[in-house]
């Protein structure tokens, strides 16, 4: 049962950061875009799917509080400033998609901005928080004593701005994938620098734990294994840089969405059986067997592969290209 | 724990729930609503019901958008400011906050893009599916939330085992007498406001003189369903007073405002009640009204807030005026409801205009009686987040510093003034410019033919919604 809801939690986990990647790094991208039809463009590549892709957040929210309360109750108290803005980040790119169309075409760089800043307050703060808890929050006996700001360092920082990186390379790769043209030949001629960004950013990530001897270094050291997600993550970027050299529209978004993937593996299996590392365990955070059970039969037998179904057809009714100008969708 | 942070906690907590509240009160009655039109438009063919689909879900997305912004912020703040309580009651909370995610706020999104992007794309019975769906997921929502809250009221299929609620009845937690009084009573709350809304809307463009058939529909929905609702709505009330009675005495003494024991007890109907004399001032008091009420007897005794530790007492005040306002507000609705409504079968209505203004400019009501009643639950329910288990000052996250709780409450005063100040003055300029003029839309196509143009402030959607024309 408590594998389960590991499951269960890590599957949509990867979800968020696949579909919610994207839509906050084309958020990133838009301010970059040549023209006010290419920012139309870009959005619609998005807008009919960004809200159920923000739900995976709320999702993973709710598993983490009903299955692993303890965790839920400590990260989210623990990393309380950064939660809170990553929150109204959030707030403020999705009123953006509704509110941009409705306001006047003088008062319309409002929302532009707001979209733009809320994509990128919400990428850094948990590229921030990621990084702080393969850095390690401050615990005794379990009970986190970090103060409200455990989570600020240099190395989370540097995390902020690579998973900031990251999403927009994940964006790129979706407008390829989605659009013709202008739009399409932007983002093609973005990908090789983000990606070089992204390597740059993970080389720092490995030297900065080489050097300060993170913990978690020793994980990898004593679990050589770990080094087939890396392995995974390197062969993606060969597809990724080749299906780029070869004008492929689908490969690249699937390239990226592999490393990612390969990064939160890596990541995930480096930390177990900690939940949150190196203080509470998965075991010691599950919620007791009434409440899993509750769930699992449920919404985890039944439910979860329906939202899946959902999420599949929502993208099914909107696949294909997005039409650029009015009458060619 | 800090004094201050757990205060400006509170406030925080008080202020985003109440700001969400408002768009799930209003976009629970339009789903519904948009889904009766698009039925009667599939069954009827009449152009005036699509006419008005496609006018109210352009407000239901700006509203819908406000609602589930806002509201993913609601799932996180119990762990960020409240974490000794999502610790503790996480056991039970999380998995009936979780079913709400599943079943109602998954369901809300995927098919909410279908609804205002998938016209086109998909035939019209999943259309009308896809409505449905939007609406069934706005009400399990208010279902679970309902369910999760009135745990907090009335704890019940719990023990306690190392400082956690461990659920051992789940049934008991579902399928109680509380949950399915408050449920009933704030769904009804919500189809009110949308009725009102509606109805309001209605009575402006007759006003205005502007969109016959449309505000006739507009006006004789909203309040027939309005009057046919209310009498139901005050027997749901009179249910969940009588929860409060059963289980919170404290909270059922400060609403009614009754100091000391009295048997037979009388009914304060106004007053200003006074903490330090324990007394109130200026009251005006009906004998054995308050039995009657609470007990449905000439003689029985009723409880005064003297009878509680100061420290086990609700704040008086705000539970006994927001009481008074919300069942004012219902009143004054009941009235308009059906006056209105009689109008409008002797087709009087129209050439009414003081009736006409009165029910345009009753639309807040729903909105204050729905806040009203919030708070008459939720500061009634103090000093406890779990009634009779936990103290609301021991739920609060302890390191939680005022400065940090300062910042968090102006960042998030400034972000929802700004979003809310946008918001409403967009869903005033869609309700006046009003529904797509008849005239153009066609009567059997599945979509209007709006006119396109790089100046249609429809152009962004039209790379999805224009297929084909």
């Amino acid at each position: 049962m408590i594998l389960f809801w590991v499951a269960l939690l890590a599957i949509s986990i990867v979800i968020y950061l696949l579909l919610d990647g994207f839509d906050l790094g084309i958020g990133m991208l838009f301010g970059l875009a040549g023209s006010a039809a290419d920012r139309d463009t870009m959005l619609n590549t998005v807008a009919p799917v960004w809200d159920g892709n923000e739900t995976w957040l709320a999702v993973a929210g709710v598993i983490l509080w009903g299955a692993f309360p303890v965790v839920y109750a400590t990260l989210l108290s623990a990393f309380y400033l950064p939660v809170i803005i990553m929150l109204l980040g959030l707030i403020l790119r999705g009123v953006a998609f509704e509110f941009r169309h409705r306001a006047a075409r003088q008062f319309r760089w409002i929302w532009d901005v707001s979209f733009v800043g809320g994509s990128f307050a919400a990428s850094f703060m948990q590229g921030v928080t990621v990084g702080a808890l393969v850095q390690g929050l401050e615990f005794t006996d379990g009970v986190y004593v970090g103060g409200m700001f455990g989570w600020l360092s240099p190395f989370s920082l540097l995390c902020g701005i690579g998973l900031c990186l990251g999403y927009a390379l994940l964006g790129a790769t979706w407008l390829v994938q989605k659009c013709e043209s202008d739009v399409r030949d932007m983002a093609r001629r973005q990908i090789p620098a983000l990606a070089l960004a992204v390597l740059a950013f993970l080389i720092a990530v490995f030297a900065h734990a080489l050097i300060t001897n993170l913990p978690i270094m020793h994980r990898w050291l004593d679990r050589p294994y770990l080094f087939v997600f890396p392995a995974i993550g390197a062969m993606a970027a060969v597809v990724l840089a080749s299906s780029i050299l070869h004008h492929n529209d689908r490969w690249p978004f699937a390239a990226v969405a592999i490393i990612f993937g390969a990064a939160f593996g890596t990541l995930a299996l480096s930390f177990w059986p900690y939940m949150i590392p190196f203080a509470i365990t998965i075991d010691e955070a599950a919620a007791p067997h009434s409440s899993l059970a509750f769930m699992f039969w449920g919404e985890g037998l039944f439910i979860f592969p329906l939202m899946l179904l959902y999420v599949a057809i929502g993208y099914r009714v909107f696949r294909g290209k997005v039409g650029t100008t009015p009458g060619h969708s | 724990m800090d004094a201050t942070a757990l205060l400006l906690s509170r406030i925080q907590f008080g202020f985003t729930i109440s700001f969400h509240i408002i768009f799930p009160a209003f976009t629970i009655g339009l789903a519904a609503w948009l889904t009766v039109l698009e039925a009667m438009h599939m069954r009827t063919g009449r152009p005036v019901y699509q006419a008005l689909f496609e006018f109210w879900l352009k407000i239901f997305g700006v509203a819908f958008g406000m609602g589930v912004v806002s509201g993913v912020v609601m799932g996180f703040q119990f762990g960020t400011n409240w974490s000794v309580l999502s610790k503790m009651s996480g056991p039970i909370q999380g998995p009936l906050l979780s079913y709400e995610t599943f079943t109602a706020f998954m369901l809300e999104a995927s098919f909410f893009g279908v609804l205002v992007f998938g016209r086109k794309r998909v035939p019209p019975w999943f259309y009308l599916f896809s409505t449905a769906m939007v609406s069934l997921g706005t009400t399990l929502s208010a279902f679970w939330i309902m369910t999760n809250n009135s745990w907090m009221q009335v704890p019940v299929g719990y023990v306690i085992q190392n400082g956690y609620f461990v659920p051992d009845d789940w049934t008991k937690i579902i399928f109680n007498s509380v949950v399915w009084s408050r449920f009933p009573h704030m769904l009804l709350a919500a189809y009110l406001t949308g009725a009102f809304c509606v109805a309001a809307t209605g009575a402006w463009y007759v006003l205005r003189g502007d969109y016959y058939a449309e505000s006739r529909v507009m006006l004789r929905m909203g309040l027939f369903l309005a009057a046919l609702l209310i009498p139901i709505q005050l027997v749901f009330g009179h249910l969940v007073g009588d929860y409060v009675h059963e289980h919170q005495p404290a909270k059922f003494a400060a609403i009614e405002g009754r100091w000391h024991d009295e048997q037979p007890a009388s009914e304060v109907l106004i007053g200003l009640p006074d903490p330090a004399t324990e007394s109130n001032r200026y009251e005006v008091k009906v004998p054995l009204l308050g039995s009657i009420i609470a007990s449905m007897s000439l003689t029985s005794k009723e409880v005064g807030l003297a009878d509680f530790a100061p420290q086990d007492r609700p704040p008086v005040l705000i539970p006994f005026v927001t009481f008074r306002i919300m069942v004012g507000c219902g009143l004054i609705m009941l009235a308009i409801a059906w006056l209105g409504s009689y109008l409008s079968i002797k087709r009087r209505l129209r050439r009414n205009r003081p009736m006409l203004w009165a029910t345009f400019i009753s639309f807040p009501l729903p909105f204050i009686a729905i806040l009203t009643g919030w708070y008459v639950a939720e500061v009634g329910r103090q000093p406890w987040a779990i009634y009779g288990l936990l103290r609301t000052a021991d739920a609060v996250t302890p390191f939680l510093t005022a400065p940090a709780a300062m910042t968090s409450l102006v960042l998030f005063g400034a972000v929802y003034l700004f979003i809310f100040s946008f918001g409403t003055f967009y869903i005033y300029r869609l309700l006046r410019a009003g529904p797509t003029r008849l005239a153009v839309a066609s009567s059997h196509g599945a979509s209007p033919n709006r006119p396109m143009s790089l100046a249609d402030p429809e152009f962004i959607r039209s790379g999805y919604t224009s297929a084909g024309e």
